[in-house]
């Protein structure tokens, strides 16, 4: 947990940095996780291109906007997708009174979306980007939430005119043969409540953009009004609310515990290890049921097999945490408490699961996989490559069906997962059918871990099951502190960053949630195929939109 | 006498009646129609009453949901529908994915600024009689976001809510302890007044004039529909 083993490849690194960089170094600054280098507004597009074509930093993983009392600042988050622990923070401050910068979006793809998120609820603004609208808040939103002049109690007006009737004649395109289609808010197709603004061709989608926000519930304000200790920690549950909450959990227990120097025992990283790989298999469980759902209307079979399966986790879950789905059962330095009494009922029940598990697989593979018609619906549509799935920051099974070998639990070691022996899964389809194969393999891999932390957990002695560092009531990290952190959730790389300011609440509390760069892929995907093929390709990114918007 | 005998042996029977019986259950009753309903009606095929609680009755007896996710109230929600809870045991199992076909809306999550309006057409577009179960703490007050810039406080400021299952997530048992509730209140014909003054679709063009109608005057047209939100006056 401690950064104090890599001190000597960061002196280097930094050194290669100055190299590389030159004079467009305005400053040096030091992140918990990466050393930072602060630049010009206007080197933006320059330093970025630097990095990544001869640094190799090709993994933009996050961008972090922030107001100071007198400057804006935008930091770029930078890793390599060979090695996620060499990562560089590119910190562009700009004035108050003219919060413009160069925007990054030719380098990477990814910050599209990320600098617009910037612009929306900041309100520093980015020159040369494509397309500078609000992305979460409605069109017509005056002022800037996350900005420090803020007033939340004036009125806002919202209108409904995105939902006129697109088949009345002044919606179809004059020129060509193409027509507009609303699909969502509210369609079962959708997952929730998310709207893709698609123009059609015949049958053929010629261009699917996502309109997002209609989750947006100010989850970073939420955070940045909470204590460390104690306030936060309940609302990772609700980002990625398909049960993966003990996976979110970690994402701010790894930052938080990065930050405030807690070193946390082993006994509970097991516990940790074990309930987040149970989360990943119920979160990989709702994916396969609602894919098959969206892309053969089988609400019959596979659907309420994969919920039954998730009744089993969820009661396993239950019984360790108090709660199905919102379990907030870590805390900052351990877990909450110990594995349920009596502990042989807990094992033999998990046990039994883990037991079953291979048949049911088995019966997941003859339902869907080697299904003709599901292969038919799925081999070769929503094709995303993997240098495009770069581009776009895609991590998580989304990546890893593209060939993308990245995971965070390997490549950048955090909880027990080293210890264990598991693989992480990568398939080269590079389609919706490849996705569908991680998730199911992933689920196999995940109850290896899962069993190889019952064995640890039987055999720990038992004076020496610490459950939790000693940590103070109050955690007051030193001022001006930076960190970014990022765990594998179940849709991927799900990052915090934070900055302290000396007192018990984050200063700034930025979420990299991995279905909000997933989700900007979903036009190069579907372009150019059926709308059926949208569906089935908005199926297998599995999103959750209450992570999307947060 | 039984009210279980058949109707022959009660009114004294006629030969065509007879035969027509024999011929279709064969001698005496089959047990298999026995039940507690038979019991109550008798043999007679004649039920009296009211039409409109005949109606009350039926309406709370087959509910089709609509079929509306929001958050994570909304996993709970599929939970009630799947396997092992099956919320269909009580006539309410059928998600529909149209507002037009359905009488039953179960709001299962956040209402935020930019929801708010769609929400509120969806429910314009339910056929009446409609009746709205209001699923974990957001849709109360706005649960734990109630402080978030965005959050509408609760889908009473919006549209009318007959039924508040409380929790976050309800677990599913609670869901369906509240649609219970609800068959209970509408085969008693009752419905739930509106409590809170709701925020309405209204037009532009008829919004007060004030600061920000004015700022915002060129970007809307006088006939576009929109929701304002008064975050101060919130309950």
């Amino acid at each position: 947990m401690s950064t104090g083993v890599e001190e000597t490849p960061d002196v280097e690194r930094e050194a290669e940095l100055e190299e590389l960089l030159g004079d467009r170094v305005l400053a040096r600054e030091t992140h918990l996780n990466a050393p930072g280098v602060v630049v010009n507004p206007g080197d933006v597009q320059d330093v970025l291109f630097t990095l990544r074509d001869e640094a190799g930093y090709d993994h933009c993983s996050c961008v972090t906007a922030q107001q100071y009392e007198d400057r804006y600042e935008t930091i770029y988050h930078l890793k390599k997708f060979a090695d996620p622990t060499d990562e560089v923070s590119v910190v562009v401050p700009t004035p108050l009174d003219a919060p413009v910068s160069q925007s990054a979006e030719p380098v990477y793809r990814t910050a599209d979306w990320h600098e617009r998120e910037a612009y929306d609820l900041v309100g520093i603004q980015y020159d040369d980007h494509p397309d500078l609208r609000r992305i979460l808040l409605p069109e017509t939103w005056q002022g800037h939430p996350l900005s420090g002049d803020y007033d939340q109690d004036k009125p806002q007006v919202v209108t409904l005119s995105e939902h006129a009737n697109p088949l009345l004649p002044d919606h179809r395109d004059s020129e060509g043969d193409t027509m507009f289609l609303n699909v969502g808010p509210h369609h079962p197709a959708t997952h929730g409540v998310l709207h893709v603004k698609t123009v059609l061709d015949g049958e053929t989608v010629v261009d699917a953009e996502p309109d997002i926000g209609y989750l947006h519930r100010c989850e970073e304000q939420m955070c940045q009004q909470g204590t460390y200790r104690h306030q936060i920690m309940p609302y990772p549950d609700r980002w990625d609310y398909v049960s993966s909450g003990l996976l979110n959990e970690w994402a701010y227990a790894r930052a938080i515990e990065d930050l405030a120097d807690v070193e946390v025992p082993e006994y509970a990283q097991v516990i940790r290890t074990m309930g987040a790989e149970l989360c990943r298999i119920a979160s990989h469980m709702l994916a396969l049921g609602t894919f098959a759902l969206d892309v053969y209307g089988e609400f019959t079979a596979t659907f309420m097999y994969t919920f039954r399966d998730r009744e089993i986790i969820q009661d396993i879950l239950e019984d360790l945490t108090g709660q199905r789905m919102m379990f907030n059962y870590f805390r900052v330095g351990g877990v909450a408490w110990d594995l349920p009494e009596p502990r042989e009922e807990f094992f033999a029940q998990t046990r039994d699961f883990l037991d079953e598990l291979p048949a049911k697989v088995d019966e997941y593979n003859d339902l869907i996989t080697t299904n003709e018609i599901f292969q038919l619906r799925c081999v070769d549509t929503g094709v995303l490559e993997p240098d495009v799935a770069k581009q776009y920051g895609c991590t998580g099974p989304v990546a890893r069906g593209s060939g993308v070998d990245y995971d965070l639990r390997r490549d950048d070691p955090y909880g027990y997962y080293p210890e264990l022996e598991w693989d992480v899964v990568t398939e080269g389809g590079c389609d919706n059918y490849s996705r569908v194969l991680v998730r199911m393999q992933e689920v196999e891999e995940s109850a290896k871990i899962v069993e190889q932390c019952l064995d640890i957990l039987e055999s720990w002695p038992e004076d020496e099951r610490d459950i939790q560092a000693n940590v103070p009531r109050t955690l007051k990290p030193d001022a001006d502190t930076e960190v970014y952190r990022a765990v594998e959730a179940a849709k991927g790389e799900l990052g915090i960053y934070m900055r302290s300011d000396g007192t018990d609440k984050p200063a700034r509390f930025k979420i990299r949630s991995p279905c909000f760069s997933n989700l900007q892929a979903l036009g190069e995907m579907t372009e150019g195929e059926y709308i059926p093929d949208l569906v089935a390709s908005l199926g297998s990114l599995d999103i959750v939109l209450g992570e999307v918007d947060r | 006498m039984s009210n279980d005998d058949p109707r022959q042996s009660i009114e004294g029977s006629t030969a065509p009646s007879t035969a027509t019986q024999d011929a279709r259950m064969g001698a005496g009753v089959d047990d298999r129609f026995n039940s507690k309903l038979r019991e109550a009606f008798g043999a007679s095929p004649f039920i009296l009453t009211k039409f409109d609680e005949f109606m009350n009755w039926v309406r709370g007896n087959s509910m089709f949901m609509l079929q509306f996710g929001i958050a994570c109230c909304s996993i709970e929600m599929i939970h009630t529908y799947a396997i092992k809870h099956d919320i269909d045991r009580y006539g309410a199992g059928v998600p529909r994915a149209s507002p037009r076909q359905a009488d039953v809306m179960i709001v299962p999550g956040t209402i935020v600024s930019k929801f708010g309006p769609r929400m509120k057409r969806v429910y314009d577009q339910m056929p009446e009689p409609k009746f709205v179960v209001g699923m974990g703490s957001c849709t109360i007050s706005g649960g734990p976001f109630q402080e978030g810039y965005n959050v509408v406080k609760g889908a009473e400021e919006i549209i009318p809510v007959d039924i508040h299952v409380p929790g976050c997530p309800p677990r599913p048992e609670a869901l369906i302890y509240g649609v219970l509730k609800l068959q209970e209140r509408i085969q008693n014909g009752e419905s739930s007044p509106v409590v809170v003054k709701p925020y309405e679709l209204e037009r532009f063009g008829d919004l007060e004039r004030d600061e920000l109608v004015q700022k915002l005057a060129d970007e809307i047209d006088e006939d576009d529909l929109v929701m304002r939100y008064n975050w101060a006056d919130s309950p």
